[in-house]
């Protein structure tokens, strides 16, 4: 197995990730704090679909329990981060 | 101020966003119903091709008359839980009838289909365990895969692949886990990769829950479904369905041939928590099943009517599902055009189901059909027609 990614390989493949998900009209730079909800507009179906993109992108199986805890793409970085290291 | 009502702030605009086209069109209401296949809606006569309604037997006169017998004999309802106060010998013998049907030893019946899955997933795994659900999968099975407190994982709909790589990176715990698909997909109307699931899951020692609801009744020589239409019934851990399609009731149940079923009454609070069906459902529900194991034309009639449907829409060059049976997807391009076909089929006496994002497997909405073996050539003749006004608009 390779070297795992650190939280800012994450966090930076994941502003890579989300951004074709972005809607047009929105005006915004991504950040740490920026939510999946309110900022960017994911309903439960994009989200699932940004899930399994994940899922391919970092070859990880990730729960959907998480997901309650997930608001802002840093906590989407951080059980990421978690998720690879139970991997390892 | 209270600020718990601002979650419901999205909901109110985006139906904001759907009126103006003359009908409130989600809130269809049936005046006043006819038969199977009609109803009154807005003052007109209207055919239904959207009511799950696969063997068309919700006014057949035996059901009828057994449902009035039992609300003659027995009342209007149980009032009160299987567990606490409401097993009537009914709940028995329907138990006894899906299990001989299914060929299974043991079953259980419950209030809904969704209670179903949310007793059979919420009690079966637990903490330890994992579940891997298909992403088509109904709302039911998610909500009892969150209930059960077990890692829950989507695998792309009907990828084998996806799936094994889901089983591989869980090594020992894959003996841990349950897979979790349906027969006929709700939406797009498509059927389980099943052949090649029970493949993987015997490979990697996993067991498999197959929820039928769409697929009683409709798949397999004898109605069982999915997994009888291609031989695979023993490898099935545990079937799910429901009452309110096929059998034109209300209700749920699950069979298996593991006894770990039955213990589940003890421990299922979806189960032990919720007021019995009522003596009149049961009482149609068995009559509905020995219709459906004993009438196998309506099966016959039932997909002679979506096959005819499902090619005339493709020779008008809709999108559709991908592959013809009961449940007929019609893609939209975007909500607009959902809502203008839609609406305009109604105002042509056509009722079918319009489902936008993010209730729809894709970003595209669609309307969805849903045959009937009471339609009459007739009727399936007005359906397409009705639909061929739209053929330039929403083939562009």
């Amino acid at each position: 197995m390779g070297v795992k990614p650190n939280y800012q390989d994450i966090l930076n493949k994941l502003y890579e990730i989300v951004t074709p998900f972005i809607d047009e009209d929105i005006d915004l730079e991504l950040n740490e704090n920026t939510e999946l909800g309110p900022d960017l507009g994911l309903d439960s179906l994009k989200v699932m679909k940004l899930l399994l993109i994940v899922e391919d992108s970092f070859d990880v199986s990730i729960p959907l329990n998480i997901l309650p805890d997930v608001r802002t793409i840093k906590d989407f970085a951080k059980q990421l981060e978690v998720l690879l290291q139970e991997e390892l | 101020m209270t600020r718990l009502f601002n979650k419901f702030e999205p909901i109110k605009d985006a139906l904001q966003s759907i009126t103006g086209y003359g009908l409130e069109s989600i809130n269809v209401v049936m005046e006043r119903v006819l038969s199977p296949t009609e109803a009154l809606i807005n003052g007109r006569r209207t055919i239904l091709a959207g009511t799950n309604n696969y063997l068309g037997i919700t006014f057949d006169p035996e059901c009828i008359e057994a449902a009035c017998r039992a609300l003659r004999e027995e009342g209007t309802g149980t009032t009160g839980s299987r567990m606490a106060n409401g097993t009537y010998a009914g709940h028995i013998a329907l138990e006894q009838e899906l299990a001989d049907f299914f060929d299974k030893k043991f079953c259980i019946v419950f209030s809904t289909g969704f209670t179903a899955n949310l007793a059979i997933l919420g009690t079966l795994a637990g903490h330890d365990d994992v579940i891997l659900l298909d992403s088509d999968c109904h709302a039911s099975i998610y909500d009892g895969c969150r209930l059960s407190g077990a890692q829950f994982m989507l695998f792309r709909h009907n990828n084998v692949d996806n799936l094994e790589k889901r089983l591989k990176r869980l090594g020992d715990k894959s003996k841990n886990t349950l897979i979790v698909i349906e027969g006929l997909y709700s939406m797009r109307g498509d059927r389980a990769v099943l052949r090649d699931i029970v493949d993987i899951k015997n490979q990697y020692g996993a067991c498999l829950m197959v929820d039928e609801a769409h697929s009683l009744g409709v798949l397999g020589k004898y109605g069982r479904g999915l997994a009888e239409e291609i031989c695979l019934e023993d490898h099935v851990d545990f079937v799910v369905g429901t009452f309110s399609k096929s059998l034109g009731s209300i209700g749920g149940f699950c069979v298996s041939n593991h006894q770990e079923l039955d213990l589940l009454r003890y421990a299922s609070r979806p189960y032990i928590f919720t007021a019995s069906p009522s003596p009149a459902v049961i009482a149609s529900t068995r009559v509905a099943l020995k219709l459906l194991r004993t009438r196998p034309e309506l099966r016959d009639r039932l997909w002679e009517n979506s096959r005819t449907l499902y090619q005339r829409l493709h020779d008008m060059n809709f999108s559709l599902g991908p592959e013809p049976g009961p449940i007929i997807a019609v893609y939209m391009k975007d909500k607009e055009q959902a809502l203008t076909v839609w609406s305009g089929l109604l105002k042509r006496g056509v009722y079918v189901n319009m489902v936008l994002p993010p209730a729809t497997p894709d970003e595209h909405p669609l309307l969805r059909c849903s045959m009937s073996a009471a339609h009459t050539p007739e009727q399936v003749d007005i359906i397409c027609e009705s639909f061929s006004a739209f053929k330039e608009l929403a083939t562009a």
